[in-house]
């Protein structure tokens, strides 16, 4: 561009080249190509990188005037701050240096500490090591458990093993399969037995309401009723029996640990979920730990206040929430734009309703989590509980945010998408296409079937793609409409009628807005909401994708029909 | 042959009756469709509407009540309904008082009770709690009407009985024996822990007041009295009120005076006029004690309350007044839960306001043929009302007011709110308890959310527009094919993980190196453009060596390195010009308040959310500018940068607006990123170091605790409405824009 470029050009004739201006514009897109690609590294470093088994850090802590005590934990992140900041916090430090350098640890034991995070100074640390013998344990609740093994009880009687560790690691499994087994019964029989027994009281109301029935009839009904009652109670105590018994094998063992400091802690395998020593952990072996720890997360349940543990009630209720949302929105939108394109009279009138739905994707999702909130649950869902599900009454059944009023706001929110991107199919398909299949005898509605859609059906699925991945990501309509922070069980189980549309339910986006910002330990719950943001963004990440193959391919895939 | 005409012919008509089927199915989904979407619109009206609407008064029973025997006068005192509105209780001038059936006059109770030769005077204590006064002789009768509730058979019954919390024999309010007069005006407050008493004697003030004292080991509640000292008052005293707090005396004369006395000081702390003109008929407070109402013979109703200042003595306020007619006041009546009022004039028509709306609700006249009502009662849930006339006829109303408390001045204006020193803006929903005056304006919302969209645009818009520009008109093909999805890609990005990131991560990052961000914003402009001045003096051969288009890759380096030289440095920026610690320096240097999830973390955030939508757009308006446009410029001589300024940019331009308008119309919506960032507090603040509340966020926030159908709850469906309407009116808008270019575009 620039033919006289053999001198070095002045700073005058540089900026009346316009060249500073590209320069800025370009700054521009690198800024934002930076600002993309540094929160996807953010959220996958800081997502993948908690499951890694952190080395345990032991060290000696002394703040001046004061006695040392001993710190353990694992090393979070260290900072550089000035040391004005920390002096106007109230830290005592007799330091000359501008910066300090501070280390978050996580040395858990709230149950003995009463904090899991601390705050450390690097130049009061000595005699920094990493002992093999030092354990992490993590618990179903208080948290992290970090320190040594002492010994190993039995009926709290001291048991004496040639391998303590082995013996530990054996107890912790038999705990395991123990607490599954509990687990099962309390979650699945006894659940379902309470299901069965809510049913049958809601059918006793409903019987006792209904003025059609003789009262022979009813007596009779009664009595099944009754004792399909007992029925169900003598297995229910029959089952509370069993988890009597494995609740006092599960609390046969328990171990002591030594702290830091020197607590003895007595600790119940029960409640234990897994120990290792990260310290003498290979390679290997933590990688290993790490998919172990990973799995976790995708399939198991939240703990202590969706703090830890797994996701998959979230993952399970997000899934299910866009498949109802896709099944309700797919015909309608479908249906929507084929009449748009190809049944309405293309005037005035139909531009202004295109724009109008176009513009509906620009609304803001809370106004449709209101008018969900408004419409389908206080009004629709009210009428509904009138009318069948009097019984329960006053307990609302459809009369409150569930599973069905959450993927029906969200189908509405995602109409104006899936309208919108089947039409664009329905637009690109040539004309002469339509007129050969008319011309061949065919009436309207079989060119529409067997000729528009089967070519525009890319399109729909294109649209369908992005739907799913704005109804992924949504929130605020949710958080009127069904989604809590935690659910009882799962929207679908083997209890007739297998899918609870009333039920409330879990999902990904919810999660991280809860256990970021309700929940009480928000230090702790950090690791895991980034790891449940990397989670979503690399499930709608790929549902784009596939919505953008998909364009791409139907675009070249008619490129040739086009005149 | 025949059979197989025959067959084509059912063929035929089978593929017309479905493709018939095929078209109404359509047809007709497709307009169900469309009807659902515009249903969102209705039903968002329909919630809405009942928030405008007046008042609705209708007639329900008109009887007469013939008494029996004891009663001798024709004076009501006391005319009062429970909460049901079933049962409604009178008091007459000789202290007779009788219970009787709203709806057909029948009489359920009827007693005297004991205060002797008959009733000198009345005060009541408050409406919600009805204890009342009737001086009589030396001495004062406390009673309270209260109504049991019992369920015998699953049907309500409703028993009246008249209390008398403080006994039934007369109390002495320290009244000297050598006055001899009757005491002409009573008032009664009674409290949580103080009973207060103060009557008048020939314009002389006499009080008492009673500490309640729980005795522990009976733990029966014991009285301490206290006489009270009152000065001398230089007017007439007509009407004595004591406020809810016991501390304020007011004593009003006819002629429109006031004083007020500490009752702690026994000092006169204000005095001056109601009223300019006209003579006053009535005075009371509103509901909670706080707020004064005075009505004249003109028709004129005035509210009043003490105003406190900083450094000021608390002064007697008035603060809006009511006019219906310019018939005489004769009477107000004030409601149980709101702050609103009724009106009664000399020629029988009600008029019902609500204070802070400062609404007109309801004008009618409700006396029969020539008579002239006398009273009237409203019950406690405001939906029903009593009125008796002089004849001795009442009539039962039932009354459907269900929002009086939202206008449009209460939404959008200035408002003086009970017991603040000042008309303001505020938003606070949640009340504190049962006298709590409702703050429901949209201002700071409305302010919020504009705050939070200008800093978002504020990052967003030059970002976006100029990426676009240099993406559409400078960058090689091949690296556009990549950039702009990636780019794009952050549109599909979940908000609330863009709210979360900016609220646990952004906010203390931003917090610890606050010199540091605010070097990038300084630095990084101008490391852009030093670095494209060196590159433009570097040998042509390494110059040539890197294609043209390529400025933003050779950028990402210089952009990371400016960014993480400034945040590393950032320590020493502020040891070196903030003392060490910015945030300390901000608020003592500059009184500067920093909240640590401020607007900047929101601009940022939320920047980053509508860069996507601005920059797609406008890309796409830019790169769809005809070619033949720009070649005939540069083939005039013109550099690209001329063209670009000179051409395209002017013919691209609606396009770009038109995704400045998308933008912030996304920016105005968005919910979690603020709900997240901010604190959410409804503060009307331009500081960029604080946070906000926007409509959307408020939304989400507060919707789950309402009740449905109650005025807060329909609020906030106003709050969405406005989102809706103004997202829309600005989408489309965009959207018409686009569509001319386009059709500009065809022609060329």
């Amino acid at each position: 561009m620039h033919i006289n470029n053999d001198k070095k050009i002045s700073l005058k004739q540089w900026v009346r080249s316009g060249d500073p201006f590209i320069w800025i514009n370009a700054a521009a897109v690198s800024i934002s190509v930076v600002a993309v690609v540094g929160l996807l590294l953010l959220l996958t470093v800081r997502g993948f990188g908690h499951f890694w088994p952190a080395d345990v850090m032991e060290a000696k802590y002394t703040l001046p005037n004061s006695e040392g005590y001993t710190v353990a934990g694992e090393l979070v992140e260290t900072e550089s701050v000035p040391l004005e900041q920390l002096l106007s916090a109230g830290f005592e430090i007799d330091s000359g240096a501008a910066f300090i350098d501070r280390m978050l640890l996580k040395q858990g034991n709230r149950d003995v500490n009463g904090a899991d995070f601390a705050w450390v100074i690097d130049d009061y640390l000595s005699e920094k090591r990493y002992p093999s013998q030092l354990m992490t344990i993590e618990r179903r609740e208080w948290g992290n458990f970090y320190g040594y093994l002492q010994t190993i009880k039995q009926n709290d009687a001291v048991m004496s093993s040639a391998d303590l560790w082995m013996d530990f690691q054996q107890r912790i499994e038999r705990a395991l399969l123990l607490y599954a087994k509990i687990e099962e019964i309390e979650k699945g029989n006894v659940g379902s037995i309470n299901y069965q027994l809510e049913r049958l009281r809601l059918s006793e109301r409903g019987l006792a309401l209904d003025d059609n029935v003789s009262s022979a009839a009813r007596a009779v009904k009664m009595l099944e009723i009754e004792s399909e009652r007992t029925q169900y109670q003598q297995v229910y105590s029959s089952l509370q029996k069993d988890l009597a018994s494995l609740y006092q094998q599960i609390g046969r063992d328990s171990f002591i640990a030594v702290t830091m400091d020197g607590t003895a802690v007595e600790i119940k395998f029960a409640a234990v979920v897994r120990a290792y020593q990260a310290n003498a952990m290979g390679v290997a072996q933590k990688s290993l730990l790490y998919l172990e720890k990973f799995w976790e997360f995708l399939s198991d349940e939240p703990r202590e206040a969706n703090t830890e543990g797994g996701i998959f009630p979230a993952i399970f209720g997000t899934v299910m929430m866009v498949i109802l949302m896709s099944i309700m929105v797919t015909p309608f939108g479908v249906v929507a734009a084929v009449y748009l394109r190809e049944y309405a009279k293309q005037g005035l009138m139909t531009r202004i309703v295109r724009i109008a739905v176009n513009n509906l994707a620009g609304v803001p999702s809370i106004v449709y989590g209101v008018f969900g909130l408004g419409f389908f649950i206080y009004f629709l869902g009210s009428e509904i509980d009138e009318v069948l599900f009097s019984a329960a009454l006053p307990a609302p059944t459809f009369g409150t945010p569930g599973l069905l009023w959450a993927s029906l706001t969200l189908a509405l929110l995602t109409l104006p998408v899936v309208i919108v991107a089947t039409e664009e199919g329905l637009s690109r398909i040539p004309k002469a296409l339509r007129e050969g299949s008319l011309a061949l005898g065919a009436t309207k509605a079989e060119t529409l079937w067997r000729v528009v859609i089967p070519m525009a059906s890319p399109a729909m699925m294109t649209g369908l793609i992005l739907a799913v991945a704005r109804a992924a990501g949504e929130v605020a309509p949710l958080m009127l409409v069904g989604v809590v922070k935690l659910a009882p069980s799962l929207p679908v189980n083997g209890d007739y009628p297998y899918i609870h549309l009333d039920q409330k339910f879990m999902h990904l986006g919810f999660h991280i807005y809860d256990v970021g910002f309700q929940s009480p330990n928000v230090e702790a719950a950090r690791p895991l909401v980034y790891a449940t943001a990397l989670l979503l963004v690399v499930i709608i990440a790929l549902l784009n994708f596939s919505a953008v193959a998909l364009r791409n391919r139907l675009r070249e895939k008619y490129k040739a029909l086009d005149m | 042959m025949k059979n197989t005409s025959i067959a084509k012919d059912r063929l035929g008509k089978w593929r017309k009756a479905k493709d018939t089927a095929a078209n109404i199915t359509i047809t007709g989904g497709g307009l169900a469709v469309l009807g659902a979407i515009l249903l969102i619109f209705f039903y968002l009206l329909y919630e809405i509407l009942p928030l405008f609407q007046s008042a609705k008064l209708e007639l329900a029973e008109r009887y007469e009540i013939v008494q029996t025997g004891e009663s001798k006068s024709a004076e009501t005192l006391y005319l009062g309904m429970e909460e049901q509105a079933e049962i409604a209780t009178r008091l007459d001038g000789s202290g007779h008082i009788t219970f009787f059936r709203t709806s057909t006059g029948e009489i359920v109770d009827s007693k005297q009770l004991p205060v002797g030769e008959g009733v000198d005077s009345f005060g009541l204590n408050s409406e919600q709690q009805p204890l009342m006064a009737l001086a009589g002789g030396a001495g004062v009768l406390l009673a309270q009407p209260n109504y049991k509730i019992s369920y015998p058979n699953d049907q309500r019954l409703i028993t009246p009985v008249v209390d008398y919390p403080y006994g039934e024999a007369l109390i002495d309010i320290g009244i000297p024996e050598s006055s001899g007069g009757l005491i002409d005006t009573i008032a009664v407050r009674d409290g949580e822990e103080e009973l207060v008493l103060i009557g008048k004697v020939d314009n002389a003030l006499y009080g008492m007041r009673f500490i309640k004292e729980e005795d522990f080991l009976t733990e029966e509640t014991v009285l301490i009295e206290e006489q009270l000292a009152l000065p001398i008052i230089d007017i007439d005293i007509n009407w004595i009120a004591i406020g809810s707090d016991q501390q304020w005396l007011y004593l009003v004369s006819k002629d429109g005076s006031f004083r007020i006395i500490n009752l702690v000081t026994a000092e006169i702390i204000d005095r001056g006029r109601l009223l300019d003109t006209g003579t006053v008929t009535d005075f009371r407070f509103l509901l909670g004690g706080i707020s004064l109402l005075v009505a004249n013979d003109q028709g004129e109703i005035v509210q009043w309350f003490m105003v406190r200042e900083d450094g000021k003595p608390p002064r007697l306020q008035k603060i809006r007044s009511f006019s219906s007619s310019d018939a005489a006041v004769t009477k107000l009546v004030v409601e149980h839960r709101r702050k609103g009022f009724i009106a009664l004039s000399a020629e029988s028509a009600l008029a019902i306001f609500h204070t802070t709306s400062s609404r007109l609700l309801l004008e009618k006249t409700v006396a029969e043929d020539n008579r002239k009502i006398a009273t009237l009662a409203i019950s406690p849930r405001a939906n029903a009302l009593l009125t008796l006339d002089d004849a001795g006829g009442y009539s039962f109303w039932s009354l459907e007011n269900q929002h009086p408390e939202i206008s449009w001045s209460s939404l959008w204006e200035k408002i003086w709110y009970e017991s603040y020193p000042e008309p303001d803006f505020i938003w606070q929903s949640s009340a504190s308890d049962n006298d709590f005056e409702e703050k429901y304006s949209f201002t700071p919302l409305a302010f919020g959310t504009l705050k939070a969209a200008f800093y978002a645009m504020l990052i967003a818009a030059p970002l976006a527009v100029c990426g676009a520009i240099y993406t559409a008109y400078f960058m090689t093909p091949g690296i556009r094919r990549k950039v702009k999805p990636l780019i794009e890609l952050m549109e599909a990005l979940p908000t609330v993980i863009l709210g979360f990131l900016a609220g646990l991560w952004l906010a203390p990052f931003f917090e610890r190196n606050l010199a540091g961000v605010f070097a990038i914003f300084i630095l990084l402009p101008f490391g852009v453009l030093l670095f494209g001045f060196l590159w433009s003096r570097l040998p042509k051969p390494i110059r040539l060596r890197v294609p043209d288009g390529w400025h933003a890759i050779l950028l990402i380096p210089v952009v990371i390195a400016i960014v993480s030289g400034c945040v590393a440095a950032s320590g020493l920026l502020e040891l070196w010009f903030f003392g060490g610690d910015m945030r300390a320096w901000l608020t003592y240097d500059l009184g500067v308040s920093y909240d640590q999830r401020n607007a900047m973390v929101v601009g940022v955030a939320m920047g980053f959310a509508v860069i996507p939508t601005i920059f797609s757009i406008a890309e796409d308006a830019i790169f769809s500018v005809p070619k033949s446009l720009s070649y005939g410029s540069l083939a005039l001589g013109a550099t690209p940068w001329q063209t670009l300024v000179g051409v395209v940019i002017p013919t691209a331009s609606p396009g770009i607006f038109s995704a400045l308008m998308i933008g912030m119309g996304r920016a105005v919506g968005e919910t979690m990123i603020v709900l997240m960032a901010t604190g959410n507090t409804p503060v009307m603040d331009v500081n960029i170091f604080e946070g906000m509340r926007t409509l959307a966020a408020n939304i989400a926030v507060e919707i789950g605790e309402t009740e449905v159908d109650s005025s807060h709850f329909r609020i906030l469906f106003l709050a969405a409405f406005v989102l809706f309407l103004f997202t829309f009116v600005v989408n489309t808008a965009a959207e018409i824009v686009r569509q001319r270019l386009r059709k500009k575009y065809g022609s060329l």
